[in-house]
């Protein structure tokens, strides 16, 4: 099965287990369902759950925030993660303020869905990866999409939280298979975090978010076959709040740590675990947690410009090898 | 000379081309053509002066082929390669030169055209921005209106209309009509069909004028989209019975060997850009320095 039909499903049984669930977004309507096609289906199956809207980023987010303030379940596609940055304020100062600021807990399932990432050449208003933006907001969940975690239970986790949440949706993920990896490791899954490893332990510990996965697989491919160099790659589904302990516990034992992220350069996601990392691991680690990301660029258009900025699987692979030597 | 009919056709073809180069796999990213709505920006073109703002969207390549006479930067550009305008970095909907911009943010440039045309206020000059029927969703439009009426400012907003965003057709998106909401905000609307070009500039000429000294206009063309919003992803039937301004102008004296010609300038426009090498983009010297 493909991502975007596990995916797919998964919002078709949100939307089937609660008819005050719904799905807002632009384009979303059958037969076109969705500019990626992930909510195929949905709107013949729902018609009353799933509104097509116009051209409102801002408005449609707080509307979802408005459904899930009176109790519902709200799920708002913006229809690439660029534009999230129309709906800021809708997330920022109230969905996830609204959680908390009033002295009492309000309870607010809400998601907003974000398809992200570049590697298709759509130029810089349609490539980025945000996520650095929405680490550390109080209230608020960020959450990435991933091929080793089934989005019936990724879902399922953030509506039980009743937090608002935003979903990063790496868009190079959609066509890819659900729970595929390279016949050279072996994964688990505990608690929203999958391993991927050999059974060695690890020189290196990569930390990704989902996104990254096939990139970090193939690095880990590499590195092994040509310089027996073993890696573990961990990949949380929830990007922040962080959970911590799991990785520090697998970190401890690796001569390395590399966190490797599309986001371009700069206040980036991996720089707050690496913060993490070394506060725990501080005389343990032998080497600075060593980060992999995007240049400090926009992500140009033209796909051999592209390719020079946007994080690589040799971007990761060189990265592992310069931490441990 | 160039006439408006070979540049509407030079638009046309272009257009056709790119969703061929499409079709074989040569062309990466996305792209969206105009085709139906070629009157629009070729019409307009005599009426606009060197020192005015143009600030294009997503669907722009009509809009920038009418301004520049430059078939073969504009697909260098979509194809990344040598002698793009913008390096290959922006590609179809992000495009800068003199006086001209594009972004692919809907309803992002309304508010950046208003800027330019405080900046212009006065001088005669004034701020052209396109959007679509679908852009008035976006609340940042509606914040543009009120300071370009408020403060007199030089804009002209052009609508092409053509009943449909994406997928999405107006009924779905959009309640009360575009001439009601400048009214609210006290902006000259006119409504115009786009399919006589002179017909358009004389209904024009005057009205432009006044933008020049502070009276905002919000022009309304009715388009057709003939095309796919991108490429392949139409979901609308009956297309091919919508009114076509290629078909209805095919027995015009001229038309065959106008016709002839732009379909031999792009052919060789796109031979010739696809030979080209790779764009290199000088990035840290532009980004940082500049
Ligand atoms: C802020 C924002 N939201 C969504 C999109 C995706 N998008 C690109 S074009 C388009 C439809 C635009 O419709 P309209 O304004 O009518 O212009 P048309 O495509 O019909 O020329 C959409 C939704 C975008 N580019 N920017
Ligand atoms: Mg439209």
């Amino acid at each position: 099965m493909r991502v975007v039909e596990n995916l797919n499903q998964a919002l078709h049984e949100v939307l089937a287990a609660n008819p005050r669930a719904f799905l807002l977004g632009e384009d979303v309507l059958d037969p076109y369902g969705g500019a990626f096609k992930v909510t195929r289906g949905l709107s013949t199956s729902f018609p009353s759950q799933v509104i097509t809207t116009p051209i409102s980023e801002s408005a449609i987010t707080g509307v979802g925030a408005g459904l899930a303030l009176c109790g519902d379940t709200a799920i708002v596609e913006i229809m690439f993660s660029d534009f999230v940055t129309l709906a800021f304020d809708q997330i920022v100062n109230f969905a996830a303020k609204s959680v908390s600021m009033y002295g009492t807990r309000v309870p607010m399932r809400l998601i907003v869905r974000l398809p992200t990432g570049g590697g298709r050449g759509y130029g810089p208003t349609h490539s980025q990866s945000l996520q650095k933006h929405f680490i550390g907001v109080p209230g608020l969940d960020v959450y990435e999409m991933s091929p080793l975690h089934d989005n019936r239970d990724v879902l399922a986790r953030m509506i039980a939280a009743e937090r608002p949440c935003v979903f990063f949706e790496d868009k190079v993920l959609y066509t890819k298979r659900m729970h595929e990896v390279d016949d050279l490791f072996t994964w688990d899954l505990t608690d929203g975090l999958a391993r991927v490893h050999v059974d060695t332990p690890p020189d290196c510990v990569i930390i990704a978010p989902g996104g990254v996965t096939h990139r970090a697989l193939a690095a880990m491919r590499r590195l092994l076959l040509e310089q027996e160099i073993v890696c573990t790659l961990l990949v949380p589904s929830r990007l922040h709040p962080l959970d911590a302990a799991p990785l520090v516990a697998v970190a401890r034992e690796a001569k390395s740590v590399v966190v490797a992220e599309e986001s371009t350069a700069g206040g980036t996601w991996g720089a707050e675990v690496a913060h993490v990392l070394h506060r725990e691991l501080w005389g343990v680690l032998r080497n600075p947690v060593a980060l992999a990301h995007s240049a400090d660029s926009i992500i140009p258009t033209a796909g051999h410009l592209e390719r020079a900025v946007l994080l690589t699987e040799t971007t990761i692979h060189d990265t592992v090898l310069e931490s441990l030597k | 000379m160039t006439t408006d009919l070979d540049r509407l056709l030079l638009i046309r073809h272009f257009e056709h081309a790119l969703l061929d180069l499409f079709a074989k796999g040569e062309l990466n990213g996305t792209t969206h053509t105009c085709l139906g709505q070629e009157i629009v920006p070729v019409a307009l073109a005599p009426l606009l002066g060197p020192d005015d703002r143009v600030f294009s969207n997503h669907r722009g390549h009509g809009h920038y082929l009418a301004r520049f006479d430059d078939p073969a930067g504009l697909l260098a550009e979509i194809m990344g390669r040598e002698g793009a305008v913008c390096d290959g970095v922006g590609g179809s909907q992000h495009i800068l030169r003199e006086g001209y911009l594009s972004t692919g943010v809907q309803g992002e440039s309304l508010p950046v055209a208003v800027g330019a045309a405080l900046h212009l206020r006065g001088s005669g000059a004034l701020a052209c921005a396109y959007i679509g029927d679908g852009t008035w969703g976006e609340g940042a439009v509606y914040e543009s209106l009120n300071l370009a009426a408020l403060w007199g400012l030089p804009l002209l907003v052009v609508v092409e209309h053509n009943g449909i965003a994406q997928t999405t057709p107006t009924e779905l998106a959009m309640s009360g009509t575009i001439a009601a909401r400048c009214a609210a905000f006290g902006v000259a609307h006119t409504a115009l069909p786009a399919d006589d070009v002179s017909e358009i500039r004389t209904v024009l000429t005057p009205l432009v004028s006044a933008v020049r000294t502070g009276s905002p206009l919000v022009v309304e063309f009715a388009v057709n989209r003939l095309g796919p919003h991108s490429k392949g992803d139409d979901t609308r039937s009956g297309v091919s019975e919508l009114r076509d301004w290629y078909r209805e102008m095919s027995d015009v004296a001229g038309f065959a060997e106008a016709d002839a010609r732009a379909r031999d300038l792009v052919g060789s426009v796109v031979r010739e850009v696809k030979a080209r090498p790779l764009s290199t983009w000088g990035r840290h010297a532009v980004g940082r320095d500049a």
